[in-house]
C-alpha cells in the first residue's frame, strides 16, 4: 500500500483497523465537529460539490450532485447504502479499505446520513469476502459502543443505525438497483430507471447508494475542505484514488495516488513489468472498461478525462496489466464467459447476446473461427449495448468491441491460421503461478 | 431442521431490518442454513422460507440466483478457484489444473470419499492476492503456490 494517499495512509495491515487506532489517526473528529457545530446539511453538500469527488465504484458520477438529489422534506425513513459488492474483475480496493480502515467508511456514511437526513443504512458486502464482513460487523459494534451509531448520537439529536448486509455471489448486485432488490431479499435483477433511487429506493423510500471508497473519502474532504481535496487531483477529477493493479507486474496491489498521476508512475510503483517483458495492453478501469494498447496507455494520466480521451474509462481504478505473452483472443474469451455467467437473465439482448459472443470468441480461439465472425461479434455487441435495463449489457459489449478494434490482427490470424499469433510456449511463460517477489 | 445456534444467527440477521421486512434476511438465512447442512436441499430451502415467512418460491428464486449456494450435495471441503483474467495472469488456471490432477476430479465434481469438491469461481475481489481460492465459501486463501496448495490439502485431510 502506498503512503502517499489518504485512505490507505498510515495503516499497518491487520494491526491498525480498530476504533482506537482510527481515533488516534484523527478519526471521528470531523463528525464530532459537525454535530457540535450543527453544520447545516447544505454546507456539507456544497463542500462535497467543491471537492469534485466522483463516484469511485466505476460510473464516476459527481458525489455532491448525487447527494443533492435526495428530497429534503420527505417524511419517514430515508436510506443510505454503501456498495461494497466489489466483483468487477481486477478490482480489490474496497476489500482493503474494509479490512484495514473500516471506520473511515462508517464515519463517511455518518456524515452522508447527516447531510441527507437518512436514519438507517446498510453496507452491502461482496459474498466472497465473508471474513471482511465479519470484521466490518466488529467495527460496527465498536462504533455503537462508542456512541457513534444509534439513537441521539453523542446527545446531538441525530440518529443513524448502520448494519452490514452480506451478498452471496452475484456480480450484478454491484448495480445499484439490483443491490436494492438484493437487500430486500430478492434475486438481484436491476430495476428500470427512472425512478432513480433518490426518489424510489430501498423499500420504495428515498435512498442514496455510494461506493465504499467514495464514503471513505468523505471524512478527508470535510477535514481539509472541498477545494483542498480537489487540488490534490485536478478540476473535474478531485482527490486521490486507489488503483488496484493486477496482472503482469512485479508487485500487484493497491496504490493510492492523486488523480492525474501519469500511468507510467503507477506502473513503476507496482514494480514494473514482470520478467522485464514488454507491456502489451492495459484494461484501465476493471474488466468492463475498453482495453487500451500499452503504447497509448503509457501516454495517459490516471484521471477520468485522460482515460476517456484514450477511448476507455477510469471505472473502478482496477488496472489489469497484460504483457506480450498474452493471447488477446484467449483473454477476451475468459471475459466474455464472465459476462455470460453473470448476466441476470432479465433482458433478452444481454441474456442471449452474452452467450452468443462467448461462443463466437470460443470458436475463434479454438481454431473454428469463420471469416464473417468479427463482423458478427461487432454486430451482436452493438445490439446489446444500450438496449438493456442496466449497464451490464454495455459492460459486456465494451471488451468485445475494444479487443477486436485494437487487436484485429490477432483475431484475423486465429481465424485464417486456426492457431494463435502468440506461440503457446510464449503464452505459457506468462501464465505461470506468480506471487509477489522482487523482480 | 436447523440447530438452535443457526436459528439465533438468523434472528440476529432479521433484527437488522425494519419491522415487516424479514425477507431482507433471506439471503443470510440460506447462507447460515447451508453452512450447517453443507448444501441446500428442497426441505432446507422450504424451512428457511417458512422461518422467514415468505412463500417457498421466494426462497427458491434466491437460492438458484446467487452463485455461492449449492443446490446439490458437495464434499466436506468445497474449493472454489478463481480463473478470471487477473488470476489467470498470475497462474489461476495452473492452480485449477493442479487441483484437478491432485484430487482426480474436474470442476463441479466430488472425490469418491466425499472429502473434496472443486468449483470454478468468478472474480472474488482479491486479484492482488492472485492466485486465490475460497474454502467452503468463507475462507479466502491468497497467493496460492503449489506448496501452499499441498499444505492446505494436507491440513484439510487431517481435520
Amino acid at each position: 500500500m502506498s503512503a502517499r494517499g489518504l485512505i490507505l495512509a498510515g495503516l499497518d495491515g491487520d494491526r491498525t483497523w480498530r476504533l482506537q487506532d482510527y481515533v488516534a489517526r484523527g478519526g471521528y473528529e470531523v463528525f464530532r465537529k459537525i454535530l457540535a457545530e450543527k453544520t447545516p446539511p447544505d454546507t456539507i453538500i456544497a463542500e462535497m460539490k467543491d471537492s469534485d469527488l466522483r463516484g469511485r465504484g466505476g460510473a464516476g458520477f459527481p458525489t455532491g450532485l448525487k447527494w443533492s438529489f435526495m428530497p429534503r422534506s420527505f417524511p419517514g425513513n430515508k436510506y443510505l447504502i454503501c456498495n461494497s459488492d466489489e466483483g468487477e474483475p481486477g478490482t480489490f480496493k474496497d476489500r482493503d479499505i474494509l479490512r484495514y480502515n473500516p471506520h473511515t467508511v462508517i464515519e463517511g456514511m455518518l456524515i452522508g446520513a447527516y447531510a441527507m437526513g437518512c436514519s438507517r443504512g446498510y453496507n452491502y458486502i461482496h459474498g466472497e469476502i465473508f471474513e471482511v464482513y465479519q470484521r466490518f460487523e466488529e467495527a460496527l459494534e465498536e462504533a455503537r459502543a462508542a456512541g457513534f451509531l444509534g439513537q441521539n448520537i453523542l446527545g446531538s439529536g441525530f440518529s443513524f443505525e448502520l448494519f452490514a448486509h452480506h451478498g452471496y455471489g452475484a456480480y450484478i448486485c454491484g448495480e445499484e438497483t439490483a443491490l436494492l432488490e438484493s437487500v430486500e431479499g430478492k434475486k438481484g435483477q436491476p430495476r428500470f430507471k427512472p425512478p432513480f433511487p433518490a426518489s424510489y429506493g430501498l423499500y420504495g423510500k428515498p435512498t442514496t447508494v455510494n461506493n465504499t471508497e467514495t464514503f471513505a473519502s468523505v471524512p478527508f474532504i470535510m477535514k481539509m475542505g472541498g477545494k483542498a481535496y480537489m487540488n490534490l487531483g485536478k478540476p473535474n477529477n478531485g482527490g486521490t484514488k486507489i488503483f488496484s493493479v493486477s496482472g503482469h507486474v512485479c508487485r500487484p496491489g493497491n496504490y493510492e495516488l492523486e488523480l492525474g498521476t501519469p500511468f507510467s508512475e503507477l506502473l513503476a510503483m507496482a514494480g514494473g513489468m514482470r520478467g522485464g517483458r514488454q507491456l502489451k495492453a492495459v484494461i484501465p478501469g476493471g474488466s468492463s472498461s475498453p482495453v487500451v494498447p500499452g503504447a497509448i496507455m503509457m501516454d495517459c494520466t490516471l484521471d477520468f478525462d485522460s482515460i476517456a480521451k484514450a477511448g476507455s474509462m477510469l471505472g473502478s481504478g482496477a488496472v489489469i496489466v497484460m504483457d506480450e505473452t498474452v493471447c488477446m483472443v484467449r483473454a477476451l474469451e475468459r471475459l466474455a464467459w464472465f459476462y455470460h455467467e453473470e448476466s441476470c437473465g432479465q433482458c433478452t439482448p444481454c441474456r442471449d447476446g452474452t452467450g452468443w459472443m462467448y461462443r463466437v470468441v470460443h470458436r475463434i480461439e479454438h481454431g473454428e473461427g469463420r471469416p464473417e465472425d468479427l463482423d458478427l461479434l461487432l454486430s451482436v455487441a452493438g445490439n446489446i449495448a444500450f438496449r438493456t435495463v442496466c449497464a451490464l449489457g454495455d459492460a459486456a459489449a465494451g471488451p468485445v468491441q475494444s479487443f477486436v478494434k485494437h487487436f484485429a490482427d490477432e483475431f484475423e490470424y486465429h481465424i485464417e491460421n486456426k492457431k494463435c499469433l502468440v506461440p503457446p510456449a510464449v503464452q505459457e511463460t506468462g501464465s505461470q503461478i506468480y506471487v509477489s517477489q522482487p523482480c | 431442521m436447523l440447530s438452535q445456534e443457526s436459528l439465533q444467527q438468523i434472528d440476529r440477521e432479521i433484527a437488522k431490518y425494519p419491522p415487516g421486512k424479514r425477507q431482507s434476511a433471506l439471503i443470510s438465512a440460506l447462507r447460515i442454513a447451508q453452512q450447517e447442512k453443507g448444501w441446500l436441499s428442497k426441505e432446507v430451502i422450504e424451512f428457511a422460507a417458512g422461518y422467514i415467512g415468505v412463500p417457498p418460491i421466494a426462497a427458491w428464486e434466491v437460492a438458484s440466483f446467487y452463485g455461492m449456494y449449492d443446490l446439490t450435495p458437495v464434499g466436506r471441503h468445497k474449493i472454489t478457484v478463481c480463473t478470471n483474467l487477473s488470476c489467470t495472469l498470475s497462474g489461476g488456471v495452473h492452480v485449477a489444473e493442479y487441483l484437478k490432477k491432485k484430487l482426480g476430479i474436474g470442476f463441479n465434481e466430488t472425490t469418491p470419499d466425499g472429502m473434496f469438491s472443486l468449483k470454478e469461481g468468478e472474480c472474488m475481489g482479491a486479484c492482488g492476492d492472485a492466485p486465490v481460492l475460497l474454502h467452503n465459501n468463507h475462507r479466502m486463501c491468497s497467493f496460492m503456490t503449489i506448496e501452499k496448495i499441498d499444505q492446505m490439502l494436507a491440513d484439510l485431510e487431517r481435520q
